[in-house]
């Protein structure tokens, strides 16, 4: 009964739609807190600078957002779609949840229309910047929806299957499964620090390209501050989540870190290289280090590839995107310190290209780290679709034409990549900041 | 009343939400697309500006609540529906992608090019057809079970003029919803231009409206006996939609009273609506699925209704200040606000 092209394609489709739409979802979670920093600053201090850097933050934002809820509402559809074994089963289950999340998307759509229109209606400044709380509020709390529903696919509770029949259901304990505090955490936090650094390039992309602006320095002390505590945040959760693997799904951590033997003391191997008989070869080790990551204790027992039969096994490759992933994080720890720190004891070289550049590249690495996170989280999940409960093949769609609608979702989500990589360009090269300050102070 | 009946009643009334704004925000970019091409300049554009713009995110969600809480309240149509409609509904999903592009990247970034436009104007006609297919697959006939799944018979569906009937209402029926509520608009804008073909627009797609309606009842008739018995059951309700419908055309015509005339086609489409809906009853898609067989579990249904109340609770305040400010503020729908005229202004 299972239609291994439709599965095949399925896959593909899900992944590509999820991983386009993850983008644009991780802005949209982020940037509305930084707007409401900018904004907030702005007013207290009556600095202009401020202000305009929420408008402008703003403006891209309602371009991102457009795209987000289009992308949103195409998994939305394509998961009943694509899945509906699957979705029949976490209707039954996980719907809570997920319609919640509409709640929150509503929350956000109706604030961000008003929001978005009314700049200059209220003469209290403060009023104008209270409308953005319930955009911020709906936006995160999206996340932390639809991120609980992916938390009961790699940790499903909450019911019981007697004679292949769901009894027993409890939709609470099944939202708040052991997977929930770690993943709702280490994802929100990550969106915090993506928006912050992304936000970060684009002025020191600026600074880089010669501008002088005080603005630019201000935008970037900003968002660099900010990330830097969002990416401790995020590290130390990260290192949750790793405990939570140890404990619930092993071999997904032994996976990751191609922990093959069930062993005390185990090493941590970072990056190298696999034989076609699971040799490690040009690997970087740290001795005890993963028992320490798994259980905080060098001597404890880690368990190893070995305690699972070959078909229930992840792809292995996922220790790459682990190693990604971690490695990014930990770069841009050190490089907004460094600028914190450059900036207090007034270090010549934060203000050199080199480093501007460093900075640049920071927002296009953490959307890296991201999409890393999540293709480790998913494909580090496989075999299964509900871990333990069903398997990816058996929730697919036994359709015939899930290969046109690949290409044809393709074609839409280049048509709004590019189109909005365009829009956005052109917004703000056609009204640099120093042109709109100048027709403000008219 | 029993927990399956709450559930599909709070899904219908979504969906009936969606049908009428979406028809609003719909019918607006055929006419705008439509207006261009015959260089009435830019008398909707203005209009698709000030209204449309700020809300087109909130419709959207209309609809995205209807298909969560369907497989929500009844994960089997998951299994039946999501298997069957990959194709149309896909092709709509594609189609409002084209739509929130527009949004995006035309009304945000202000230029909307002229092809583009016209794309827009397009989709508008095309998604009705593609979403109105579902309802038509529910009347049954159109899927057989193989192996245990279900499949769609395309040929039967597209030969079918049951498929047709709906589609053509849904299209007229649309453009109808869609001039009236501008007329509205555009009369509270004091834009009386705009309100005068609007209007125009509003009494040419009075009548096919009426006809195609009828065309569907001819249809079904011979399609789905079951169902229309039903529907002549509940011929009352058919009756006093069909007397708001007399009450709509008749304010048109005399040109006065907009906002009743909007009002009044609100209730004719709303009885017509649960009419239908109620006919269908306990039927989700015959003959395979009522709403009894593919109810999901007691506990979820409580939890569902509950968060339901609390998020309308939520929810109404919210869409009343939004409706307040873009719909009934009169500096603001006239367009002399400074910010009236996009994202945000400098
Ligand atoms: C900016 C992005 C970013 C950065 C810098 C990090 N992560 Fe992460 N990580 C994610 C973005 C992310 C994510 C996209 O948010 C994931 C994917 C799914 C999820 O739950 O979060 C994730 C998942 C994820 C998982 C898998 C959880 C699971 O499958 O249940 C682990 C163990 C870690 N992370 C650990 C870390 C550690 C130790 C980091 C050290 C710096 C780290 N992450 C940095
Ligand atoms: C937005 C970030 C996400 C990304 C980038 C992502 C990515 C992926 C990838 C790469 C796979 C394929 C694994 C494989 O086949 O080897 C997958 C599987 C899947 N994901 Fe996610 N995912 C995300 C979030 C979610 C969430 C929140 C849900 C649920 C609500 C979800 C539902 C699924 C389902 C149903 C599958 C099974 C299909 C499959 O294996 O391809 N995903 N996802
Ligand atoms: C499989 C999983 C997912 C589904 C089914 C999904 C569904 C949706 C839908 C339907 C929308 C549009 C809502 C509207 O019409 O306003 C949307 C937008 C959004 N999604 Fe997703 N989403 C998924 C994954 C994620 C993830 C993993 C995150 C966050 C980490 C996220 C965050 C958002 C946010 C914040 C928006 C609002 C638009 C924006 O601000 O950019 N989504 N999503």
């Amino acid at each position: 009964m299972i239609n291994e092209e439709a599965v095949h394609y399925s896959r593909i489709l899900t992944e590509v739609t999820l991983s386009f739409h993850i983008i644009y979802a991780t802005i949209g979670v982020g940037i509305p807190l930084f707007i409401m920093i900018a904004q907030w600053v702005g007013i207290r201090r009556n600095d202009e600078h401020y202000i305009l850097l929420a408008r402008r933050w703003t403006r891209g934002y309602a371009i991102t957002v457009a795209v987000g809820v289009v992308t949103g509402t195409a998994i939305g559809l394509l998961l009943s779609l694509l899945w509906p074994n699957f979705m029949e089963v976490a209707g039954h289950i996980i719907a809570l949840p997920l319609f919640m999340e509409t709640f929150a998307f509503f929350f956000e759509a109706i604030f961000l229309g008003i929001y978005l229109y009314t700049w200059d209606r209220f003469d209290n400044q403060f009023k104008h910047l209270l409308l953005l709380v319930p955009v911020a509020i709906g936006a995160a709390f999206s996340a932390v929806f639809i991120t609980t529903v992916n938390a009961f696919m790699n940790s499903p509770q909450g019911f019981e299957i007697l004679n292949n029949e769901l009894i027993n259901v409890n939709p609470i304990e099944a939202m708040f499964n052991p997977s929930m505090p770690t993943k709702v955490s280490h994802v929100v936090a990550t969106a915090f620090m993506t928006a912050a650094f992304i936000l970060a390039s684009i002025a020191a992309y600026r600074m880089v390209k010669g501008s002088k602006h005080i603005y630019h320095k201000k935008a970037l002390h900003l968002t660099v501050t900010v990330g830097l505590v969002f990416s401790i945040a995020s590290l130390i959760i990260g290192d949750f989540s790793g405990k939570y693997l140890a404990q619930y799904q092993p071999e997904k951590l032994a996976a990751a870190e191609w922990h093959f033997e069930t062993s005390e003391n185990a090493p941590l191997i970072l990056m190298g290289q696999l034989t076609d008989d699971n040799e490690v070869r040009y690997a970087l080790e740290i001795p005890s280090m993963l028992s320490i990551l798994a259980y905080g204790n060098p001597s404890a027992e880690v368990i190893g590839l070995d305690q699972f039969s070959e078909d229930e096994i992840p792809p292995l490759y996922i220790h790459y995107l682990f190693d990604i992933m971690v490695g990014i994080g930990t770069l841009l720890i050190i490089v907004a310190a460094i600028y914190w720190l450059g900036i207090r004891r007034r270090w010549k070289f934060i203000k050199s290209k080199a480093f501007l550049w460093l900075l640049v590249f920071s927002g296009p690495l953490c959307m890296i780290a991201i999409e890393s996170g999540w293709w480790l989280n998913e494909v580090g999940r496989q075999p299964w679709v509900l871990h333990g409960i069903m398997k990816t093949a058996e929730g697919a769609t036994s359709s015939n034409q899930v290969e046109l609608m690949l290409w044809l979702f393709t074609g839409l989500y280049v048509v709004l990549g590019i189109g909005s990589v365009i829009v956005l360009t052109r917004m703000f090269k056609k009204n640099p900041i120093e042109r709109e300050l100048a027709e403000r102070n008219q | 009343m029993d927990l399956e009946i709450i559930g599909i009643l709070v899904l219908w009334t979504f969906l009936f939400g969606y049908v009428m704004i979406a028809s609003i925000d719909f019918g607006a970019g055929f006419f705008n697309a439509y207006s261009e091409f015959t260089h009435k300049n830019h008398i909707i554009s203005n209009i698709i500006q000030r209204y449309l713009s700020p809300v087109w995110e909130v419709t959207n969600v209309f609809l995205v609540f209807f298909f969560v809480g369907i497989v929500g309240f009844f994960p089997s149509s998951a299994f039946y529906y999501g298997t069957t409609l990959l194709v149309p509904v896909g092709i709509a999903v594609i189609l409002l992608g084209i739509r929130g592009a527009y949004y995006a990247f035309a009304t945000y970034g202000k230029n909307p090019a002229k092809h583009y436009t016209f794309l827009y104007g397009a989709t508008g006609l095309l998604l009705p057809a593609s979403l109105s297919i579902v309802l038509t697959i529910s009347e049954g006939g159109f899927i057989t079970m193989v192996n245990n799944a279900p499949v769609l018979d395309y040929w039967k569906l597209f030969t079918s003029p049951l498929t047709w009937s709906i589609v053509l209402l849904s299209i007229t029926s649309l453009l109808y919803i869609s001039a009236v509520f501008l007329t509205w608009y555009a009369n509270k804008a004091n834009d009386k231009k705009a309100s005068n073909l609007l209007r125009k627009y509003a009494l040419i797609w009075a009548f096919p409206t009426m006809i195609t309606a009828l065309g569907i009842m001819v249809e079904l008739r011979a399609h789905n006996p079951t169902h229309f018995a039903n529907l002549l059951n509940l011929w009352w309700m058919f009756a006093i939609s069909f007397l708001f419908f007399l009450g709509t055309v008749w304010l048109l015509w005399k040109g006065k009273k907009f906002g009743i005339a909007f009002s009044l086609l609100v209730g004719q489409f709303a009885f017509a609506f649960y009419g239908y809906g109620f006919s269908h009853y306990p039927y989700l898609l015959y003959p395979y699925l009522t709403i009894y067989d593919g109810f999901t579990n007691e506990a979820m249904a409580i939890s569902l209704i509950i968060a339901f109340i609390l998020g309308l609770a939520l929810l109404l305040p919210s869409l009343y200040l939004l409706m307040k400010l873009f719909l009934f503020n009169k500096t603001y729908i006239e367009g002399k606000n400074p910010s009236s005229k996009g994202v945000p202004s400098k």
